[in-house]
């Protein structure tokens, strides 16, 4: 019955089980403040940084996916994305619906696949780094009239910068997993 | 129930989107621009980053200063000597772009024109970013408690950075010009052309409003305008790197910035702005004051000396500062005769020692220090009018400047005639000004 508590199961691997795990407070507030810290930080030394990658979504993208919780997952893409919005000077929710849409997105998807090897974890970056830009994109352009230029090119070498800076960031938040 | 147990998540979901879709109608709808709805929800998220982003800052440049301060003072001294040559250099420039804005704040007069001067600003680092390239904009570590605040410029030495969008109590936002909304009001330097200056959603800077019938070429200056009410005219944006044609009939013209956005560490932000009817200053000092002031000139006076005595070999001295600095060789007499009452507009030929003379008295009775104007070299007196007709020395602290001045005669302001001034007889001339420098005295800084 605790198995049932600690780990849902597989839909399209039969009765293989993935795990579920919690993390601590200070580890939950904290992993994202300081994602959201260097990411304004580190565009004072290398401009193109902003550019290339997006740590609050890389966080975003862990917790949604280990936590396997879609509730939690946009409750905690919601957070890290209205925080995002309001160090900027764009009106407050664009970066949140976007997170909002991926953490949900990554949560459900972490319940149904097995996202641990470094494989999986790759092409699940990159894909919602296009999806986050893509939401990013229509609701910039569609409800605040921000001038947006989609660039395929830059779209997705981002998001392969994102997502081998990803898979290693994985590997390093995995040791502030603790199983349920 | 069962419904909402089956699709909880999704119902979630779609509240919290919805949530966020209506929050962000209300920002848009009010104005896409006015941040102070929402200045509450934001100064949370600024509350909690800018501490670290200070004291990591703050670590940052305490342990580099350790480090070049005390420790790595390689080339020091050569880099002294150069910097040292180098003020020489622009001291002289100085005086001769003086002279130029002396002369153009007469025409201003002329037309009643008002000027703004930078009366006082704060100086500022940066301490962190929006952390996106679709929000170009910094924060300094200054803010309302420091009196900054909405709208006040920020620039650097090399050129303008942006505006204060934001002020918390110890922080501010600043929108960098490279940002799609922002929009400084310029000028081009030499054809004068005016237009908009924006940034782009790649993070560039274009010039906009030029029409294509217009000649601009790469390379060319920029400067504010004034227009925009929030830069004060003439300081530097940039320089044109790209012209192309663009969108109805108006130039594309691309903006490199003076200032360099990308490795901004400290900033000014220009907290008082003065407005002032333009008025003519003719107390500037000019190129040759300054020459006469660093050549090696009168000694100092015997105390047994009589007065209104001078010695040859102090006239001698006056006069050959005078005949140096004119001709760039010190003791070649000039080739041009003593003028003696007002000056005319062809005197051209005023000598860098006529500077350090103040007149004091009439001619009839010299007091200490002073010398009759017969005694002088030819190439000096030209500053003597005849209703005083009588100068004093240079004050020994000038003359213990007197180092370099020999050594520029190719210096185009050795050499350059200074205008001449009417009424000299009442004017201080020792002392120098500033000609953008406000009446009460507070300078720019």
């Amino acid at each position: 019955m605790g198995a049932a508590h600690n780990s849902v199961p597989i839909t399209y691997t039969s009765g293989e089980q993935v795990e579920v795990y919690r993390f601590s407070i200070p580890v939950t507030i904290g992993v994202p403040l300081l994602a959201l810290f260097i990411q304004a930080f580190v565009p004072l030394r290398f401009p193109r940084f902003a550019v290339y990658v997006d740590l609050p979504l890389l966080v975003t993208i862990f917790f949604a996916m280990a936590r396997r919780n879609p509730i939690s997952g946009l409750l905690t893409g919601a957070a890290v994305g209205l925080a995002q919005d309001m160090l900027g000077h764009n009106p407050i929710g664009i970066y949140g619906i976007a997170k909002t849409v991926v953490g949900y997105g990554a949560s459900s998807l972490g319940v149904k696949l097995d996202v641990e090897n470094a494989g999986a974890r790759f092409l699940v970056t990159l894909g919602f780094y296009l999806v986050h830009s893509a939401v990013y994109f229509t609701v910039a352009r569609g409800m605040v009239n921000m001038t947006q230029h989609w660039d395929w090119l830059s779209g997705i070498l981002a998001g392969l910068m994102n997502a081998i800076l990803g898979v290693m960031l994985y590997f390093l938040l995995d040791k502030f997993k603790q199983r349920t | 129930m069962d419904v909402f147990g089956r699709y909880k998540n999704l119902i979630i979901l779609v509240g919290v989107l919805f949530l966020q879709l209506l929050g962000l109608a209300m920002q848009v709808k009010r104005s896409t621009t006015e941040t102070q709805d929402t200045r509450l929800i934001r100064i949370w998220a600024v509350g909690a980053i800018t501490p670290f982003e200070r004291a990591l800052v703050w670590m940052q440049s305490g342990t580099g200063n350790i480090w070049h301060n005390y420790f790595y003072l390689r080339g020091v001294r050569a880099e002294n000597r150069q910097l040292k040559e180098q003020i020489e250099h622009m001291r002289l420039e100085q005086v001769r772009l003086s002279e130029d804005a002396t002369q153009a704040r007469r025409l201003q007069t002329l037309l009643a024109f008002k000027e703004q001067y930078i009366a006082k600003t704060v100086a500022a680092q940066v301490i962190g970013s929006s952390g996106s390239d679709l929000s170009r904009v910094i924060y300094i570590d200054k803010g309302e408690n420091a009196g900054l605040k909405r709208d006040m410029a920020v620039i650097t030495a090399d050129g303008i950075v942006g505006k204060i969008l934001t002020v918390y109590p110890n922080v501010s936002q600043v929108l960098l010009i490279s940002d799609q909304s922002s929009g400084v009001g310029a000028i081009l330097e030499k054809s004068r052309l005016q237009g908009v200056l924006r940034g782009t959603p790649s993070g560039e800077i274009v010039l906009e409003r030029v029409m294509s019938d217009e000649t601009v070429p790469a390379g060319e200056t920029l400067l504010t305008s004034g227009g925009d009410q929030i830069f004060p005219k003439g300081l530097p944006v940039g320089t044109v790197s790209h012209v192309g044609l663009g969108k109805e009939l108006f130039l594309e013209i691309k903006v490199k910035p003076a200032a360099d956005l990308s490795k901004l560490e400290e900033v000014l932000v220009l907290v008082e702005k003065r407005e002032r009817d333009a008025v003519a200053d003719d107390t500037h000092t000019r190129a040759a004051d300054i020459l006469a002031q660093r050549l090696p000139s009168v000694p100092e006076k015997p105390a047994d000396a009589k007065p209104g005595e001078v010695k040859p070999a102090d006239a001698k001295s006056v006069g050959g500062v005078a005949a140096g600095a004119t001709t760039g060789t010190p003791g070649v007499k000039p080739s041009t005769q003593p003028k003696l009452g007002p000056p005319k507009n062809d005197a051209t030929t005023q000598s860098a020692a006529s500077k350090p003379t103040t007149i004091v008295g009439s001619p009839a009775a010299p007091t200490p220090g002073q010398v009759k104007p017969t005694s002088l070299n030819p190439a000096a007196p030209s500053h003597i009018t005849p209703a005083t007709g009588s100068i004093t020395e240079i004050p020994p602290k000038r003359v213990s400047q007197n180092k370099a001045g020999t050594s520029n005669p190719a210096e185009p302001n050795a050499t350059k005639p200074a205008p001449v001034r009417q009424n000299t007889a009442n004017q201080n001339s020792t002392k120098p000004s500033t000609p953008s420098a406000p009446p009460d005295g507070s300078g720019p800084q």
